[in-house]
């Protein structure tokens, strides 16, 4: 029992992290599509565990939100909509492996490469830093919200003008028919 | 943490555990007398008797109707995908019953969370209702593609297309009573609704009341109940999503729909009308309607309890007197009147509460 209290957090953060991978696997090696959609849904929720794990809780439950209740949802729709079915007779690899091979390998490479070299904080790996402004705790969502709005309000108007831009795109596209 | 065999085990462990329990139990409770209360008002508004052969004006029907829900033989088709067959119902009820840990029955005590009225509170308490609420639709959609039927296929869809549309506006609604609290637990909005003195429905007139309308038109769109029930139209579609569901599984549909009803009443409840909170919480000469003769805790319950029924009275009530939607009306509904009246709400009252800083 004291094993399970003292390591709670790793196992569970072993299991969900374990289950991202796994789904995320299934997702590209799957043949029926709607069982890719599950198997990303899958990953998405288990990515949400591991920011709660984290204390990161606004972020979680918005992946949760907007992945998990929006987008996957949309998926689902497509594809059943359209039913596709068609896609069981077709090659899943293509000609193209070796070199997407060698790709995965190179970009799994730079990856442990940045994060072994980089030299993390203390503030970033604890988790009180998620949760406090000026070393007040006061939340996850308030911290968040005074990065987002104090520290970088402009970068984050610039990402909501993009998404603007890109919903009236949608919008006049779809109107010229 | 350390001592686990301590106080720790009962207050973290044994306590919610308990509280869990209770919870399902008096919830399942209310569910089966709805359903019982749905059929007997419905006979009422259409001058018939309602259920009444089983036990006294029919009060047994419901344990009658579990029996043969029970008895019944499990059908799965033959071309059905069995594993999204079986896993639907349980997608529907799953999340509506895990949105109850963090409903706030009653008010919390001075002697610490075991003896609370609530399972637990935590600080994205709101967000987590939307969240969770936003994973039911794929029991609707899973199980009407998992059927291998059009009809079921074509309720699925309509569900899905019905609930992602409805909870924009859902969503914008919960902002207004948010933006009031400046919290997103819901015991802290509860208690931000004491401190201001009145209900957040009265906030901000007539904001706080628009953003009440929004949301629970919106929550009847969502529990798929009349008259925003078109995934189940039976007339058009014989039962949707749930047409090649019998026994067991068809039952779990209908208990997540009913759950689901009762949830959306309860973040109602929480929100807009003051959840444990008696009326016109401001009042002093009022306060008799506290109930001060009863356990600490009990008052509040009641009250959250007498609300809460008042909401499934008015789902039944809806049900009894509008017409279905046509599924364009519907959608013209949802995206060009009621977000934009979201819209409208939730900047108005943001203006309005920095106009007061």
């Amino acid at each position: 029992m004291d094993f399970l209290l003292v390591n709670g957090t790793a196992l569970l953060f072993y299991l969900f992290a374990a289950l991202a991978v796994l789904s995320a696997i299934l997702v590209v090696s799957s043949r029926n599509p709607l069982h890719s959609a599950f198997a990303l849904l899958v990953s998405f929720l288990a990515v949400a565990g591991l920011f709660f794990l984290r204390h990161a809780e606004f972020l979680a439950v918005v992946q949760i939100f907007v992945y998990g209740g929006g987008i996957m949802v949309l998926f689902l729709f497509v594809i059943m909509l359209v039913n596709l079915h068609r896609l069981q007779d077709a090659k899943i690899y293509g000609m193209q492996w070796p070199a997407a091979l060698l790709l995965a390998v190179l970009f799994i490479g730079l990856v442990s490469w940045v994060v072994a070299g980089v030299q993390f904080s203390p503030a970033n790996l604890s988790p009180a830093a998620l949760v406090s402004i000026d070393g007040e705790v006061v939340g996850n969502v308030e911290a968040v919200a005074w990065q987002l709005y104090q520290q970088y309000l402009l970068p984050f108007e610039i990402a909501s003008l993009f998404l603007l831009v890109a919903m009236i795109g949608a919008v006049v596209l779809a109107r010229t028919e | 943490m350390v001592e686990f065999f301590g106080e720790t085990l009962y207050v973290y462990a044994v306590v919610p555990f308990l509280k869990i329990i209770a919870a399902i139990v008096v919830v399942l409770t209310i569910i089966a007398y709805t359903t019982f209360a749905e059929r007997k008002i419905l006979g009422f508004l259409q001058v018939r008797m309602g259920p009444n052969r089983v036990g006294p004006w029919g009060l047994l029907q419901p344990i009658a109707d579990v029996v043969k829900l029970l008895g019944k033989e499990d059908v799965i088709p033959n071309r059905a995908v069995v594993w999204a067959y079986v896993l639907a119902p349980c997608l529907v009820v799953g999340p509506a019953l895990l949105i109850l840990s963090v409903i706030p029955f009653g008010p919390p005590s001075s002697a610490g969370p075991a003896s609370s009225w609530f399972i637990t509170d935590v600080n994205v308490g709101l967000l987590l209702v939307v969240a969770i609420a936003s994973i039911g639709v794929y029991g609707l959609l899973l199980g009407g593609w998992a059927s291998n039927n059009k009809f079921s296929m074509m309720g699925g869809l309509r569900a899905a297309a019905q609930m992602i549309s409805y909870e924009v506006p859902q969503g914008f609604s919960l902002v207004v009573p948010l933006l009031m609290a400046g919290t997103l637990s819901l015991v802290g909005i509860v208690e931000a609704q004491l401190t201001q003195g009145r209900w957040f429905i009265f906030g901000f007139f007539p904001f706080g009341l628009l953003a009440f309308f929004i949301y629970f038109v919106s929550g009847v769109a969502e529990s798929n109940r009349n008259p925003f029930d078109l995934p189940e139209a039976e007339s058009e579609l014989v039962a949707g999503f749930h047409t090649e569901y019998s026994g067991m599984r068809f039952a779990l549909f209908f208990l997540g729909e009913y759950a689901n009803m009762i949830v959306i009443s309860a973040v109602a409840v929480t929100l807009f009308l003051g959840g444990w909170l008696r009326p016109f919480p401001n009042l002093e000469w009022l306060s008799f309607l506290d109930l001060g003769f009863l356990p600490p805790g009990l008052a509040g319950f009641l009250w959250f309890l007498i609300k809460l029924l008042v909401f499934l009275f008015v789902y039944i009530w809806f049900r009894g007197t509008f017409p279905r939607y046509r599924f364009d009306q519907l959608m013209d509904l949802g995206w060009k009147w009621l977000i934009p009246a979201a819209l409208l709400a939730v900047v108005a009252t943001s203006i309005w509460k920095v106009a007061l800083l």
